[in-house]
């Protein structure tokens, strides 16, 4: 027989086997040739510490007690599986985009990063898994008696060897888990070493599974007889432990902290779900395959009263099979201690993440991100304190549970107690509505639901709760029974408990999700979770400008020690384009930064450091979300404003010009009452001298008078003229002319025109005309519009500087419209001054002549009284007036 | 979310088969949870007078189901991943079925 020294010897022997390959897959993960560890296999070979002792031992004492009702513990898993389209995938995707450490720290992060929450959950999960690590101290403990022999017995089964199991287990776990803190809290040596525990436990159960089949009961069929003869061989359950048992495993399957760990955090590649979707189904048949005849045969050849739970090893025992015994006893070790690695390492992120990093951080004050020193040693020592205590605390549960239970019980208020997380987790993943104040209520209501009606009982009557609070209730209240709460009874205990902490739970958590308001930060991190697949990238804004790269350096080379922080950070500014080892702290890299601090301390912790540093980005976020919806009315005012200041400027323009206008016309008015009054003062001042002259002069002759005399005259003429020109040019402008109209022929008003401008002009110019075009009847002012030729022939005649002066006369027909062209070969007049010449007193610097510059102005006055335009066509050579004869008159006369 | 506007209402035939493919994939959990339920149903030894199931025939049935659903799975794994196009990381980022 196998002596329980030699046990001892063996476990450790393993043990350091498995120190060796966690160190060497640690090393070649650093090396960075770990490709193998992170195949989809490794990974669906680390979820099986699902199958803990419990699995191993358990399930089979299970079988023994209830027949098929231990396989609902391995069907909710792999339904959930099955489905991780439904659920896994985003979980997953949501874990890896918000770099969650565990799964207080996903729903804390989906709740605002709210530390109270991450603080209750990590309390839940502490007081919910301690029966679990109570379990596999129970279950290695027994494995222990069942080697040792008569002699030994009592050494052994005793609380003290539990106590040295736990101290076994909390040094190993430490020594594994703790050696190092992990920039993402990914620890490859472990899940490699969890991964060959989980082929052990697998071969040594399928081991004695075969044994048992062929060598004990001679084949399968043989074994299906065996099967039906024995007391489990008619189809018996509870009905609704049957749906409630895959429900909840299912639940736990999500819920517990050490799947989370296993599926969500140390996930490197999403499409490793996708393969151990069905992979990990397989894992877990086989499990459970040889779970009923080893039963059956214990059943059969063990003496009555021996512990099923233990059927696994003692079998193999009983038949003299030591070896095989051996393997047994390491495959339930490897089922504890994986158990134990990941529940409490697990655990301890949590705590010293969630409970120990923001007490210490608030310690430290305002200054405490900044104060040097590496605050890694305060997070492992954190973290190697909760080893402890988590560990503690299941050898204390152990001792006051009596460690008499069935292993399976003892699960279930396990499962039972993380499946309150449920709603939370779920409701965060698929419901934006889902608040702060919703889940806490969930939560902490469905904790105290499980805690009076699982937990308290579970100790036995009159350890926790006196037997007649069970039997009567609290104060003789029959309703709030613990195991009968609202006077519903005969309900199996597990099922009680679970319909209602999860029924209590879900109803709290939506009434309280309905009638809260949650925080902006809460409603970006929701949309976030919700809706992962469609966003990507952070809303979220910090105040970059406060922080300065030193001081995230310093806070940065602490959590992430020294060399992992001097990496980010020249890969930061090797990104933005910076020399140097100091990037930028822009927005995108303060997020960066974040994500990779929540890495190692979790995503509160790392929100709350960089707040220290960076100042109130929530304040700013509440701010946006106050001013998103004000933005948009911002946007649409300012649309308004700039239609609006265009407009203005368009105005302003015209303004502009306007003033020009005004300007130039100003200018040239001082022009005209110079030019007028010498105009003015030319002719009186001749006409004084002359009138002098003959008044004084004594003897004149009569030519002499008469020369004088006419002198005097033509100057009178030419005073009349001129003042017959500003009248004519007031008359018209105040509209107070009588047309006086008739009808005739253009070649008439024409010929009438030439022949009065050729007698009263210098001769030299030659006025050409087309007469056959001539040919129009009017119906207008003829004499006004031969006033409006004769000025324009005038002033050719007067004005144009050619060596041979020439007027082209020529009717058009423009656009319907009869006009008459009156072309010269003079100067053309410069572009700057067209827009002048119809003004009054409008006069062409440089042009020589006694003109007033009235004339164009009448001629413009004129036209517009009879209906008809006169302007100015731009040509190269020469001048271009074109007078558009009134549409209508023209047409009165065809 | 802003949705680029579909250029055909109609996908090619191997897209198609992908998606039903995936429409699989969601069902297979709800197809299995019905099936591992299916035992409720089965008379029990002390409330019936028929005979009630054997123990190896509920242990074929269950681990026969178990067997099958996990044929179904890998079955449907292996054609999504062969089917999968090479320039898209996730076969299933689109959760509907004709128009993406």
């Amino acid at each position: 027989m196998t002596s329980v020294n030699q046990l001892v010897a063996v476990s450790l022997a393993y043990v350091a086997f498995l120190f060796a390959i966690a160190f060497f897959a640690e090393r070649a993960a650093a090396r960075g040739q770990g490709g193998w560890l992170r195949s989809p296999w490794v990974y669906t070979l680390s979820l099986s510490i699902y199958c803990t002792a419990w699995t191993f031992y358990g399930a089979v004492g299970y079988a023994a007690r209830s027949g098929m009702e231990f396989v609902t513990i391995y069907l909710g898993p792999t339904l959930v599986m099955l489905g991780w389209w439904w659920i896994l995938r985003k979980l997953v995707r949501i874990g890896r985009a918000q770099r969650a450490t565990s799964i207080a720290d996903l729903i804390s992060a989906r709740y605002g990063k709210s530390n109270l929450l991450a603080i209750v959950v990590t309390l839940m999960a502490v007081v919910g898994v301690t029966p679990y690590i109570a379990l596999q101290l129970q279950s290695v403990t027994l494995s222990l008696g069942a080697f040792a022999g008569p002699s030994d017995t009592g050494a052994l089964t005793n609380p003290a060897s539990a106590f040295w199991v736990a101290g076994g287990l909390a040094l190993f776990t430490v020594l594994f888990g703790t050696r190092k803190l992990d920039a993402n809290e990914r620890h490859s040596g472990v899940v490699m070493a969890i991964a060959v525990e989980a082929v052990v436990k697998l071969v040594a159960l399928i081991a004695v599974g075969v044994f048992v089949v062929w060598g004990i009961a001679g084949g399968v069929q043989p074994m299906l007889a065996k099967i039906d003869a024995s007391p489990i061989g008619t189809w018996q359950i509870d009905k609704s432990r049957w749906v409630a048992l895959t429900a909840l495993s299912a639940v736990a399957f999500l819920c517990l902290p050490r799947m989370f760990q296993v599926l969500v955090v140390e996930n490197d590649d999403e499409r490793h779900l996708q393969i151990a979707a069905w992979a990990f189904p397989v894992y877990l048949m086989l499990m459970s395959l040889f779970v009923v005849p080893i039963a059956v045969v214990g059943l059969d050849i063990l003496p009555a009263g021996s512990n099923p739970d233990l059927f696994v090893l003692t079998i193999p025992l009983a038949e003299g099979r030591a070896g095989l015994a051996g393997l047994s006893f390491l495959g339930g070790f490897s089922s504890a201690t994986s158990m134990v690695i990941v529940a409490t390492l697990a655990l301890a992120t949590m705590v010293s993440n969630h409970v120990v990093m923001p007490v210490w951080l608030n310690a430290q004050g305002r200054e405490g991100a900044l104060v040097s020193g590496d605050v890694r040693n305060v997070v492992l020592l954190a973290r190697r304190a909760s080893i402890l205590m988590i560990l503690g605390l299941g050898y204390l549960y152990y001792r006051f549970s009596g460690g008499g239970a069935a292993l399976a019980a003892i699960g279930l208020i396990s499962f039972t107690g993380v499946a309150q997380f449920l709603p939370a987790l779920l409701g965060g993943i698929f419901w934006r509505g889902a608040s702060r104040w919703g889940a806490l209520a969930g939560l902490i209501i469905g904790f105290v639901v499980w805690i009076y009606a699982s937990l308290l009982p579970s100790f036995g009557p009159d350890a926790a709760m006196s037997a007649r609070l069970l039997a009567e209730g609290p104060w003789g209240v029959g309703w709030l029974r613990p195991q009968a709460l609202f006077g519903i009874e005969g309900l199996d205990p597990t099922v009680h408990a679970v319909v209602w902490s999860l029924t209590l739970n879900t109803f709290a958590f939506i009434i309280g999700s309905l009638v809260t308001f949650p925080t902006p930060l809460e409603r970006l991190q929701g949309a976030q979770f919700v809706n992962v697949f469609e966003l990507s990238g952070q809303p979220r804004e910090w105040h970059a400008a406060m922080a300065t790269s030193e001081d995230l350096m310093i806070m940065a080379q602490r959590i992430l020690g020294a060399d992992e922080a001097r990496k980010l950070f020249r890969e930061e500014a090797d990104r933005q384009g910076i020399a140097g080892h100091l990037p930028e702290p822009s927005q995108a890299f303060l997020q960066r930064l974040e994500r990779e601090l929540a890495g190692s301390v979790g995503a509160a912790t790392a929100h709350a450091m960089i707040s220290q540093l960076v100042g109130g980005a929530s304040v700013s976020v509440e701010d946006l979300m106050a001013v998103a919806d004000e933005s948009a009315q911002i946007l649409e005012y300012s649309s308004q404003l700039e239609a609006k200041s265009a407009e203005l400027t368009r105005t302003a323009g015209q303004l502009r010009t306007a003033n020009d206008k005004l300007t130039a016309l100003s200018v040239q008015k001082d022009a005209f009452l110079s030019q007028i009054s010498h105009e003015l003062r030319t002719p009186m001042t001749s006409i004084r001298s002359f009138s002098e002259i003959l008044r004084d002069t004594e003897g004149m002759g009569q030519v002499e008078k008469t020369k004088y005399a006419s002198i005097i005259h033509g100057e009178a003429i030419r005073l009349t003229r001129l003042l017959d020109d500003l009248l004519d040019l007031s008359v018209l402008e105040n509209g107070q002319v009588n047309l006086n109209v008739e009808t005739g022929r253009l070649e008439d008003v024409l010929e009438k025109a030439v022949i009065t401008a050729q007698a009263s002009g210098s001769g030299a110019l030659a006025i050409k005309r087309r007469r056959l075009n001539e040919a129009v009847s009017l119906s207008t002012d003829l004499d006004r519009l031969a006033q409006v030729f004769i000025n324009l022939m005038t002033n050719a005649d007067k004005y144009c500087d050619a060596e041979h002066p020439q007027l082209d006369v020529s009717v058009e027909n423009r656009d319907g419209a009869v006009c008459v062209v009156f072309f010269d070969n003079g100067t053309p007049i410069a572009t700057s001054e067209r827009d002048l010449i119809f003004e009054k007193f409008a006069r062409i610097d440089g042009t020589p002549g006694a003109g007033a510059g009235l004339g164009l102005a009448i001629c413009r006055e004129i036209m517009t009284r009879l209906g008809g335009d006169i302007v100015l066509d731009p040509t190269q050579d020469g001048n271009r007036f074109v007078v558009i004869l009134p549409a209508q008159a023209a047409l009165a006369a065809q | 979310m802003k949705r680029p506007l579909p250029s055909s209402v109609f996908l090619e035939r191997r897209s198609y088969r992908r998606r039903r493919m995936m429409d699989a994939v969601r069902l297979l959990p709800i197809f299995a949870a019905l099936l591992f339920m299916l035992p409720l149903f089965w008379p029990t030894a002390p409330d019936t007078p028929e005979v009630p199931v054997s123990m190896s025939t509920a242990v074929i049935y269950v681990f026969l189901v178990w067997l099958m659903l996990i044929c179904a799975a890998y079955g449907l794994w292996s054609i999504l991943w062969s089917a999968r196009p090479v320039d898209v990381p996730d076969p299933d980022d689109s959760d509907d079925g004709e128009v993406a």
